[in-house]
């Protein structure tokens, strides 16, 4: 059913249409809306046979999710930024143990300073913890992921994150298009865990492991993530045939064919960039997009087959590995390492803690890829005035204080904070 | 179920895990000697009646007593205890009140009619067991059960020797006593009457007896050198005690005078508060913590009105008065006199200086070894003649009934091997389970349950029993009260403070065994062991 | 009969003298006694016991907390007719329980983190809930994993009231590390972290926490401390904690050989002497108040518990006791008069 909706709310009743029998909450800008949405469900009856625990903490509301999901019952939970470095062990944990539980990351910038708008650096934090992370382009993206991700969890023992942008998505209001409970119910069978606690059947779920057997628990750990690869774009065939439109898939391509320059980049700046690549090419340049919609596992080949034809490829993240680059760049050069026609890699770093990403910006970025490239990341739209003053400073005074509040005074002082 | 590898494991599979082979020392279920049993003169098993008695199984426990003496009702009564001055419950609340469960029991079998089981084979060996005192039948009552055909001859009237002429009737109804010799008797032991032996070997030849054992009592009254008057009253305690069986009660007057420190100085004390004598005094050359005689006892005839004259002697006796020396005791605690005179009234004095031995019937027996006025035995009761064995207050010891009832039992088993032509060997006897041993933290307090004594004013003038037994409830509490020292009671606690659940349950009465396997030698069973029957012993490795 | 007043005794012993059929003379504290029905003795005291923690596990020799686990889930199995989940904390218990490939567990055991016991109890207990089964929850760790880095875990458990007993196995120190201080650790105490050194040698006064106080302040239905010197009173604790829904939290003083320098022989001593000496007060409280106390049975200074073990070595140093064995002395007899722990105890 169509709807006019915030994005956190469609979420909502997706989420509550995928029957989860246990949710945890625990406020945090900008997933709230998510939860309280449940909340909202759970209390009204509209959900029934679901538990909604008021946490203390991330760290509890994945560890309650654990417990939740170990015992058999379908869990979620959401968070973000600072909330998912709080919950960081339990989330390596979850993993872990194989436990497919359900969470949503609003995705957020992580501090200090602290900062509460969006970029990817949460996800980045938690690439290597185990978990299937997927990025929503669209809110309706969204809603078809978190149908998608109880599936793929529970297919293969394992916790999925969909990874929504934070008040992009999560806060905008949209018509977005609500499955029915019954499309839900055809795509979604009831949980059946691997393995379960049951004093029928009792078992020792985490135990200690030594030297002896640790590599071959993480090698089927990545093996077993590396079957998703084949599950996402079989689920999401499944799943867009009972809504009648595409969905989901490791990932999408706009206009690349033909393409010279290839934009990859993942989540809502997709939809910014789809509209600069329109512009290009009516101007005649050969540019396309990938989004990329699964992040782990890291479809490798299916990349490789978007991308072998490209001279040039821009890769357009919300991260920062700081003393590398962009965490996604570095994955992506590893997809184009044995392709025949080695294409060059543009590595842009843009949209950190909320920066505004202009069209005309990338329009720059692009162009500039081709014909004046540059080493290492590139920080789109840099105030290279204000961070040229502060190393200035900083190699003259020794114990020369916080950087941040150091450009924020700069930037007061000259008056040229940037303007929405 | 379908496992995750490694992260998720099979239920209870450490059992693969064999820590035993951490252990370096190893606990083991042991048995030691209860100081009860240790101090037992009738090498009783008295942990071992108790623990069935503290379960309700009276009759076993009954059973498992008249196995080392066949008089439990008589030593219920009687019996000095040693065991209670050795028990280890002393150290938490008061010793466990063996003697008034063993009377219990002793008086729950007459009740009930229970008899001893005769053996089933017999050995066709005659006995001639001389005297039928509790020596006597206790090795006429042994000989019988291990298949031997006993005789007692008797020189006295009745059964009992010393039981019945020289313990009052107020501390031994005569039917216990007699209901306990008939038991003896149902088992096919011949007691004749009026019959003095008086020359051993020929009674031996003329019976074709294959071995005797002697116990002839000692019932000559020692008598000492006093200066007396025509008219004064002189008697000795044997002949008072003796003629209480009598029909003719002895006269003893108003105020009677006891001269004598032991218990049987008390009885006639006693005996004559009951006879109607307005004072009773004990005149005792020693002081009260010298005295031969057992304290409860001393306080019973206090109780009763018994008055006692400490440090002092008897000079001399005239009628209806005597004189007494005081004494101080020298650095080495012998009296010396005072040459302080005092006078006292007194219409009798009787002597109780303990007695001496009619060893008559030995006249002719070779070999024999006589000191101090006893027959000397060696460790198997036998004298310097062979197969003639002595025991009782006719050998040298403590003369008390159980000491002759543990001479009796010993007696007999070595007359058994004797012949069989075998030398007997008692099992070798375990270590001490001394109270250091215990862990007595684990036994609730529970003071000991006071027998119900006469009211005093019944008691000095009847003869009626002066302790009464205990019925079954309070006997229960009482043999419960048992701390089973040195021998498992099954009270679980190895198996419950196992960290490694390595002791095995074996059900009841079945105790328990450690499971090697696992034990990684903790000590916290043998620590936590109430009752001291857990040894942890170093591990060979 | 030396007393004359025993004149007055009658024929039958009077009601006192008889025995209550509660526990006898003899082992009236012993883990059995035969002389009762079965259903009257302890879980422990049974052959068909669940041993939920089973033999083969790797705890060191005389382990308290191998101990207390076992007499707390086992007494929990029964209450439950065996329809009970663990979970439990990372610590001692967890690595000797279930390093790979072997369990010692016998029951549905679930290790996940150090700190979130409790939290991932809730959600086993949201599971049962939601899934309308009547099947227990456990939340078990250790000291460390309880009062310090499980605690905000442990109170937000707490304070929604969720189903679950967590249960502390108090070892006063993190053992599985190398012994060194947690918030449960005693004053004075030597550990790895605060050695016998310096001008105030061992654990510094004035600081840890009592959780179960903490725990009272929660209003949650049921809250005690226990020991494995009082099998009786632990499983009676774990019996009703079972009969009660909502957050219910035991904690169990369990002596560790290793960490507190003692023999191994001697666990169940160190801990019975805890409790005797007034240091460890075993109580019960219910919806935030303290409803029982265990009296001390025999009572000894705190200075016979401290001499036992190496850890207070540095306070009897040279022959002469340190002035803080009177301070904790004085923390004894202040928890003796808080928790009334002398006088005879009121039938439970």
């Amino acid at each position: 059913m169509l709807k006019q909706i915030e994005g956190s709310h469609a979420m909502a009743e997706a989420i509550a249409l995928c029957r989860p029998e246990v949710i945890c909450a625990y406020p945090i800008t900008p997933q709230t809306h998510i939860v309280e949405g449940l909340g909202e469900l759970v209390k009204s009856g509209e959900l029934e046979n679901c538990e909604f625990i008021n946490v203390e903490s991330e760290f509890a509301a994945l560890s309650v999710a654990i417990g939740a999901s170990a015992a058999g019952a379908r869990a979620y939970t959401a968070t973000a930024s600072q909330g998912l470095l709080f919950m960081a062990e339990a989330v390596y944990n979850a993993a872990g143990l194989g436990l497919p539980i359900v969470m949503t990351l609003g995705n957020r910038a992580i501090g200090a300073p602290i900062n509460i708008w969006n970029d990817h650096s949460d996800a980045m934090s938690m690439r290597d913890a185990g978990w299937i992370q997927l990025f929503a382009e669209t809110n309706q993206e969204a809603v078809d992921l978190h149908i998608l991700a109880f599936r793929l969890a529970e297919e293969l023992s394992m916790p999925v994150m969909v990874c929504v942008d934070g008040f992009i998505l999560t806060h905008a209001f949209e018509r977005i298009d609500i499955p029915e409970q019954a499309q839900v119910d055809a795509f979604l069978p009831p949980y059946d865990p691997v393995q379960v606690l049951d004093p029928e059947n009792p078992a020792s779920i985490g135990a200690m492991v030594g030297p002896e057997a640790f590599t071959e628990v993480r090698f089927l750990a990545h093996y077993k993530q590396r079957q998703a690869l084949r599950l996402i774009p079989a689920f999401s065939a499944e799943l867009g045939k009972i809504f009648g439109r595409a969905t989901g898939g490791l990932l999408r391509t706009y206009r690349i064919e033909d393409a010279e320059t290839v934009v990859v980049a993942m989540g809502s700046i997709c939809g910014t960039i789809k509209d600069t690549v329109d512009e290009m090419r009516e101007d005649g340049v050969k540019i396309g997009v990938v989004c990329l919609v699964s992040f782990r596992p890291f479809p490798v080949e299916a990349l490789g087959e978007v991308l072998a034809e490209a001279k040039d490829v821009v890769v357009v993240e919300k991260s920062i590995a700081v003393g590398v680059g962009g965490a996604l760049a570095d994955n992506i050069e590893g997809a184009l390492r044995n392709l025949e026609k080695r294409p060059r890699l543009h590595s842009a770093i843009a949209g950190l803690g909320g920066r505004p990403i202009p069209r005309d910006s990338l329009r720059r970025l692009f162009e500039t890829a081709v014909t004046d490239p540059w080493e290492g990341p590139h920080f789109l739209d840099l105030n290279d005035r204000v961070v040229g003053r502060e190393i200035h400073r900083v190699r003259k005074v020794r114990r020369s204080g916080s950087t941040a509040e150091n450009i924020l005074r700069q930037l007061a002082l000259t008056s040229q904070l940037p303007q929405d | 179920m379908d496992h995750d590898f490694a992260v998720t494991l099979d239920v209870g599979s450490s059992l693969a895990n064999h820590t035993g082979s951490w252990r370096t020392f190893r606990p083991e279920y042991v048995h030691r000697l209860p100081p009860c049993n240790h101090a037992c003169p009738a090498g009783e098993d008295i942990q071992g009646w108790l623990s069935l008695a503290e379960a309700g199984d009276y009759e076993g426990a009954w059973r498992a007593l008249t196995r080392n003496n066949p008089l439990p009702a008589v030593m219920g009564r009687v019996c000095y205890h040693p065991c209670e001055t050795a028990c280890n419950r002393a150290g938490i609340d008061a010793s466990v009140g063996i003697n008034s469960v063993e009377r219990f029991l002793g008086d729950m079998a007459i009740a009930k009619g229970w008899a001893f089981a005769p053996p089933t084979a017999k050995s066709g060996k005659k006995v001639l067991v001389v005297g039928a005192g509790p020596a006597g039948l206790s090795a006429a009552y042994h000989l019988a059960m291990l298949g031997h055909s006993p005789t007692i001859k008797e020189a006295g009237p009745a059964p009992g020797g010393m039981m019945r002429f020289g313990i009052p009737k107020y501390r031994l109804p005569r039917e216990t006593l007699d209901a306990e010799v008939a038991r003896i008797v149902a088992l096919g032991v011949a007691i004749e009457y009026d019959c003095k032996v008086s020359d051993l070997r020929a009674t031996m030849r003329e019976g074709g007896f294959d071995a005797a054992f002697l116990a002839v009592g000692a019932h000559i009254a020692k008598r000492a050198y006093i200066p007396a008057g025509e008219a004064a009253k002189v008697l000795d305690a044997v002949q008072v005690l003796a003629s209480m069986e009598g029909e003719d009660r002895p006269l003893l007057g108003r105020r009677v005078v006891v001269y004598g420190g032991g218990n049987t100085a008390l009885d006639v004390a006693r005996t004559a508060k009951r006879l109607g004598a307005e004072e009773a005094i004990i005149v005792y050359r020693r002081t009260r913590e010298k005295m031969p005689a057992h304290d409860f006892e001393l306080e019973e005839a206090l109780e009763e009105g018994v008055m006692m004259k400490w440090l002092s002697t008897i000079k001399n006796v005239e009628a209806g008065s005597l004189t007494v020396e005081k004494m101080v005791l020298d650095e080495k605690g012998f009296p010396q006199p005072t040459g302080e005179l005092e006078t006292l009234e007194a219409d009798s004095v009787v002597l109780a200086l303990g007695q001496d031995v009619d060893l008559s019937l030995l006249n002719g027996v070779e070999g024999l070894k006589i000191e101090k006025g006893v027959v000397q035995v060696g460790a198997n009761m036998m004298t310097g003649a062979a197969g003639v064995f002595a025991g009782g207050d006719m050998a040298p010891s403590e003369r008390t009934v159980t000491v002759a009832v543990g001479h009796g039992k010993k007696a007999a088993r070595n007359i058994d091997a004797f012949l069989r032509g075998e030398v007997y060997a008692p099992a070798p006897k375990h270590e001490l389970a001394s109270f250091e041993k215990l862990n007595a933290w684990y036994y609730g307090e529970a003071p000991k349950t006071v027998r119900p004594t006469l009211e005093l004013a019944r008691r000095s003038s009847t003869f009626e029993e002066v302790v009464a037994g205990l019925d079954e409830s309070n006997a229960l509490y009482e043999a419960r009260r048992c701390l089973s020292c040195g021998n498992c009671f099954e009270c679980d606690n190895c198996y419950g403070v196992c960290p490694d659940n390595a002791v095995i349950k074996l059900g009841p009465g079945n105790g328990f065994k450690f499971n090697y396997d696992f034990c990684k030698g903790c000590g916290v069973c043998a620590s936590e062991c109430p009752c001291g029957a857990i040894r942890m012993e170093p591990e060979e490795i | 009969m030396t007393d004359v007043q025993m004149t007055d005794v009658p024929a039958l012993a009077p009601d006192e003298a008889q025995q209550k059929l509660k526990f006898y003379q003899k082992g009236t504290f012993t883990v059995g006694n035969r002389l009762i029905s079965e259903g009257e003795r302890s879980v422990q005291a049974s052959q068909a016991r669940s041993n939920a923690l089973t033999s083969g596990h790797r705890a060191c020799q005389g382990c308290g907390e191998a101990l207390g686990a076992r007499y707390a889930i086992d007494a929990a199995m029964r209450a439950s007719g065996n329809d009970l989940i663990a979970v439990n904390a990372t610590g001692c218990l967890e690595v000797f329980t279930t390093p790979y490939p072997e369990t010692s567990w016998q029951l549905p055991w679930l290790h996940s983190l150090f700190g979130n016991a409790a939290a991932v109890a809730t959600g086993v207990a949201a599971a049962m809930r939601v899934k309308g089964k009547k099947t227990r929850v456990i939340a078990q760790g250790g000291d460390g994993g309880t009062t310090d880095i499980g605690f905000q875990c442990l109170s937000g458990m707490f304070e929604r009231n969720d189903d679950v007993l967590y249960i502390c196995y108090d070892n006063e120190g993190y053992m599985n590390t190398g012994v060194q201080r947690s918030s449960a650790t005693p004053p004075a105490a030597r550990t790895a972290t605060t050695p016998a050194l310096g001008p105030e040698p061992g654990n510094v006064f004035g600081t840890g926490k009592f959780v179960p106080k903490i725990a009272v302040a929660h209003n949650i239905p049921y809250v005690a401390t226990a020991t494995v010197a009082d099998l009786h009173d632990l499983e009676r604790k774990v019996v009703k904690a079972m009969a009660i829904h909502g957050a219910r939290y035991i904690q169990i003083n369990v002596p560790c050989p290793l960490g507190w320098g003692a023999p191994s022989c001697d666990t169940i001593k160190l801990a019975r002497f805890a409790v005797e000496c007034g240091l460890y007060p075993i109580f019960e409280a219910e919806h935030g108040r303290v409803t029982h106390a265990r009296k001390i049975r025999k009572q000894i200074p705190v200075r016979e518990y401290l001499k036992l073990q190496k850890r207070y070595a540095h306070l009897f140093r040279g022959g002469v006791d340190d002035p803080r064995v009177a301070r904790i002395q004085a923390i004894c007899d202040a928890h003796i008069a808080e928790y009334g722990l002398l006088g005879d105890d009121e039938e439970v």
